[in-house]
């Protein structure tokens, strides 16, 4: 079991009704495309929500990733929209 | 080193240039870009809401701000954007470079803030007049905007 800290951000927290957990990811999930695989099979809103995968952007650590990038235990991954600030 | 803050706090420009001035030493011209919440086209709004992601925003922000400081040889730099709820009319954000002459500091100025919508973590939610929030959606022109800067 591997753990990592998930953090959701806009309407990504908001649908999901969470916006930090800590999960424990069974063996095989090697990259942030694996975890949203994992997380979508969780059903009810991660089903719905993280279907959007043209909407949803993501950062390992806090540099920008994406669904190749790999994750390891301890890691900080964050999902969240594509960003509109400025 | 720019300097850079990430917060609820409002921002005086006056106030703002003579920090920068003091930081900047001898130069020939300070440029800046204020970004104002603005009343929305489509249906009229009365505030917006500024989220971030702490720690990887400043982050980002440091990491172009260095960036600017380098390519355009400024003397000095300061960014501020402002976070959570900022009526109509309000200031959001501040960018104020300055440097020996126009040109780099009007480009630098231009280069900080076209990056800033595309590569620093916020997210905009728009407070409409009949009581609805809605989540602002990436725009194509921000992303062409930044990549004019990609090749000089």
């Amino acid at each position: 079991m591997m753990v990592v800290r998930l953090l959701y951000f806009a309407w990504l927290r908001e649908r999901l009704g969470c916006a930090e957990e800590e999960v424990a990811l069974p063996p095989g999930i090697g990259t942030v495309g694996d975890l949203l695989g994992w997380l979508r099979g969780r059903g009810g809103a991660y089903a719905a929500v993280l279907t959007e995968t043209a909407r949803i952007r993501s950062a390992v650590n806090q540099d920008f990733a994406s669904d190749a990038t790999p994750i390891r235990a301890g890691d900080e991954i964050a999902l969240f929209p594509p960003i509109t600030g400025g | 080193m720019a300097f850079i803050r990430v917060g609820p706090e409002d921002f005086d420009l006056g106030t703002e240039m003579a920090a920068l001035r003091a930081a900047a030493g001898d130069i020939g011209a300070v440029a800046s870009f204020i970004g104002i919440v603005r009343g929305g086209a489509a249906a009229p709004m009365t505030a917006m809401t500024l989220e971030h992601y702490p720690g990887m925003t400043e982050r980002a922000i440091a990491s172009m701000a260095a960036e600017a400081e380098t390519r355009f040889a400024l003397s000095a730099c300061r960014v501020i954007h402002r976070t959570g709820r900022i009526p109509l009319g309000g200031q959001i954000v501040l960018v104020m470079t300055a440097c020996g002459h126009r040109q780099a500091a009007l480009d630098a100025t231009a280069y900080l803030i076209d990056w800033l919508k595309v590569a620093a973590p916020f997210w905009k939610k728009e407070h409409l007049a009949d009581g609805t929030d809605i989540w602002v959606e990436a725009r194509n022109a921000d992303d062409s905007a930044a990549a004019r800067w990609q090749t000089p």
